[in-house]
């Protein structure tokens, strides 16, 4: 593929993550020497909180921190992020704390944190010159790669795992498409495509083989928490882990916003949230290692089921050294921490924002998290995206007559 | 000496001159990856570190199984198996 043309703004090169090996941007996602994951390195100019607030409402706002054209606004894409930022005085009383905000990313337009992602995977994949957009998915990446292709008029080719969640299916098959169900578990379905990317030369899988700028989306997550929190950064943030990416992006945010003097350099700690039907890398936390030793999910948090997740050893990098955690909460905390969200603040989050709830009122039991710090937790989507998980609670109060008798005797009044 | 079929993910087809799939013997994926090296040299330091250990980002499967789960380099490679050897990457 001729990448002369190619304008990722200020992306200069792919460095090795591990071995520190570089490379020309370009099609690829693996390290050549170590087969280590490959990070974008960037020379930033002239971006200021000025110049970020002029821009669109959307993630845009921040293209010159990510590998994107200038024009990236100009082309048809799903325009996703700058969520709202949610004061969350009720569940922080809930929970003893003091000072807690929810950056709520339902509110994107396929209601997940994955059209962040997206769409700066498919401004890189068109710059690549790839022609399909691609990935495997747990739902919510399904979701957010058939519209932004459908947006863009594109084709594209989902694949997820058969047991997936019956509303994540038909919030993919909606937008049309090639969207395929693989008789297997996530891990089996990414493998798939893995294998498929060597043969298919112009499918973009967002996640596999243009992860490197993909990842670079969950970077928007950190920068539009610390504008929104006044160009501050949190003193605590709990994300929700499934291959560790969001988490360590928004770590590496954080960071360039440090760098770059857009905010004032502060201590942070950053915690990660896992399910525990799915927690190698809470388990490698707990028990001191710095390797992940892969599991086999079970966990109603499929969006989190990731039992290979190639960022975890990344995530327990991130944690230590900022002093934070990794935990873990089982399914029936899970929907506690569903519930718990919405009767405290209106906001019906998916599995994984149980998980991040759950986990959040854990680590404020056991000390590891300050109640007293200001905390942001992140919401990555939407509960409806997952309803079956609180159907058997979630129920009305009394069933009656159209009758006042019959509402009076319900004690309901 | 058992054959068996090896994908070969992109970033190793230097090694077997643009090959996707390539035999290679072996009764153990330890013997696989020796094999492979003595038809396509250097290919096994690419996937194995310097203690001899399978990298910590490739992901290798005999069959259906990810090694890891299995026996990793000791897991049995009887005739006619396929192996896929894969960078390891996972989104959601």
């Amino acid at each position: 593929m001729a990448l002369d043309a190619a304008d990722l703004g200020p992306a200069t090169s792919l460095t090795c993550r591990e071995c520190g090996e570089s490379y020309d941007l370009g099609p690829r996602y693996a390290c050549e020497q170590c087969f280590g994951p490959l990070e974008i390195a960037y020379d930033f100019t002239g971006v200021t909180r000025a110049s970020i607030e002029a821009g669109p409402r959307n993630i845009w706002r921040y293209r010159g921190l990510l590998p994107v054209p200038t024009n990236v606004q100009d082309t048809p894409n799903t325009e996703p992020g700058f969520t709202r930022l949610v004061r969350a005085d009720h569940l922080a009383e809930s929970l003893g704390m003091q000072r807690l905000w929810v950056k709520d990313d339902s509110g994107n337009p396929t209601h997940s944190f994955k059209d962040r992602v997206v769409a700066v995977a498919l401004a890189a994949a068109r710059e690549l010159g790839f022609k399909v957009l691609a990935c495997p998915s747990t739902g919510n990446l399904a979701n957010a790669v058939a519209a932004a292709a459908a947006r863009a008029g594109i084709r594209s080719a989902v694949f997820v795992p058969s047991n997936l969640e019956q509303q994540k299916i038909v919030t993919t098959a909606v937008y049309g498409g090639t969207f395929v169900t693989v008789r297997g578990n996530y891990d089996d379905v990414n493998r798939l495509a893995s294998e498929i990317a060597g043969e298919q030369d112009d499918w973009a899988f967002v996640n596999v083989n243009v992860r490197p700028y993909y990842a670079e989306g969950s970077k928007t997550l950190g920068y539009e928490i610390a504008e929104q929190l006044g160009w501050r950064l949190p003193d605590q943030i709990v994300v929700p882990v499934a291959s560790g990416s969001q988490l360590t992006k928004i770590d590496k945010a954080f960071g360039e916003l440090i760098k770059l003097g857009l905010v004032e350099d502060k201590p942070y700690r950053v915690f990660g949230a896992q399910a525990t039907g799915c927690s190698p890398v809470a388990a490698a936390f707990k028990a001191g290692h710095e390797v992940v030793r892969p599991v086999k999910p079970d966990t109603i948090a499929k969006s989190l089921a990731i039992g290979n997740p190639a960022d975890g050893p990344y995530v327990l990098d991130v944690v230590r050294r900022t002093g934070g955690a990794v935990e873990d909460v089982t399914d029936a905390e899970v929907v506690e921490g569903i519930r718990l969200l919405a009767g405290t603040e209106g906001i019906f989050g998916e599995t994984a924002g149980g998980v991040t709830v759950a986990c959040l009122r854990k680590l404020v039991s056991s000390g590891a998290l300050d109640p007293d710090a200001e905390t942001v937790i992140i919401n990555s989507g939407d509960g409806l995206k997952t309803l079956d998980a609180v159907a058997p609670v979630a129920r009305p109060s009394a069933e009656i007559a159209p009758s006042l008798e019959d509402f009076r005797a319900s004690g309901l009044a | 000496m058992s054959t068996v079929s090896v994908r070969i993910p992109t970033i190793l087809r230097t090694y077997t001159g643009g090959e996707s799939e390539v035999k290679a013997d072996g009764a153990t994926l330890g013997e696989v990856i020796a094999d492979l090296d003595a038809n396509y040299s250097g290919i096994a330091a690419r996937i194995l570190d310097d203690d001899g250990r399978l990298r910590r980002f490739v992901n290798v499967y005999v069959g259906d199984e990810d090694v890891r789960f299995a026996d990793g380099l000791d897991t049995a490679t009887p005739a006619g198996t396929q192996i896929s050897i894969i960078p390891a990457v996972a989104g959601g």
